[in-house]
């Protein structure tokens, strides 16, 4: 295999699933908060290909597309919500929505 | 090195790090429009580490998909409730921010030792692949043989997907006039 090996790789994909469970701890807009989301999907697809590299099969690829898949229906869910949300004038704030908590 | 080597090596460095500068810059940034932009960039460099991972498939699903279609919803999404500013660290770090860092740091170095320790140099030798690999011809076989049940469980939650998305739209205009009454 040309170029760096699979562990560089993983590294990689430790550090985007870092950054987006970073994102979704800090941020406070629910837009943002998804799109952290999808960084950290990104990052878990990276490490199944490179994986699926690494045993030359291509099942991970098979499990990085079905991740693919289900992120979009998670966007589809996610943005109603916060669309239906803006239109209820709530604020797009995480933490000022507590109205569920016990 | 031979010189193929070397070019797939600066190919890699260049992605790794627009990938894990825009990854960065996504959560950084406090205007949501941004970020968003930056999510485009870091797909489309994260496509390019899936090229050289030989999952050719994969990496045009990756920019026709993700950095094509949820990315133009997202922007729309954004447009529509116009880009609020959202500052992380207003008011200097909380407790909150400080100990979300600390996390993150924690899962990051944790990740890193157990690759580091546990792989002991077994992952620097990856199989040469075949022509197919990774080609659409290979997917397609894959999905319709030994992983069916996968597709067509995907297929189901994308229909659930759309009809969620469908009720939740149409019910965000009512639910406002059935409050003032």
């Amino acid at each position: 295999m040309k170029g760096p090996d699979i562990v560089w790789y993983l590294a990689v994909a430790a550090f985007l699933f870092t950054t987006g469970a970073l994102g979704v701890l800090i941020r406070r807009s629910p837009l943002i908060i998804l799109l952290s989301l999808e960084i950290m999907l990104n990052g878990a697809n990276l490490a199944l290909i490179a994986f699926s590299r690494f045993h030359g099969q291509g099942d991970g690829q098979i499990f990085a597309l079905t991740v693919m898949a289900i992120a979009a229906s998670e966007v589809v869910v996610g943005l109603g919500l916060i669309v239906a949300m803006a239109k209820r004038r709530l604020d797009l704030d995480v933490d000022k929505l507590r109205t569920l908590r016990g | 090195m031979d010189a193929g080597n070397i070019l797939v090596w600066i190919v890699w460095v260049i992605a790794a790090f627009a990938c894990l500068g825009s990854g960065v810059a996504v959560v950084s940034f406090s205007n949501p429009f941004y970020s968003a932009l930056s999510l485009i960039g870091n797909l489309s460099s994260l496509a390019v580490l899936y090229l050289l991972l030989a999952a050719e498939f994969v990496a045009a699903a990756q920019v026709l998909v993700y950095a094509g279609a949820v990315m133009v919803m997202f922007l729309f999404v954004i447009a529509y409730l116009g880009g609020r500013a959202d500052t992380p660290w207003a008011g200097g770090p909380s407790w909150q921010a400080i100990a979300a860092v600390a996390a993150a740091a924690a899962l990051f170095v944790e990740v890193i030792v157990v690759i580091g320790l546990k792989t002991d140099g077994r992952l620097s030798h990856a199989p040469a692949t075949d022509y197919f690999f990774g080609s659409p011809y290979e997917i397609g076989k894959l999905f319709l043989t030994d992983h069916l049940l996968a597709f067509e469980i995907t297929s189901i939650a994308l229909l659930i997907a759309a009809v969620g998305g469908v009720i939740l739209g149409s019910h965000a205009h009512e639910l406002p006039e059935a409050e003032q009454q």
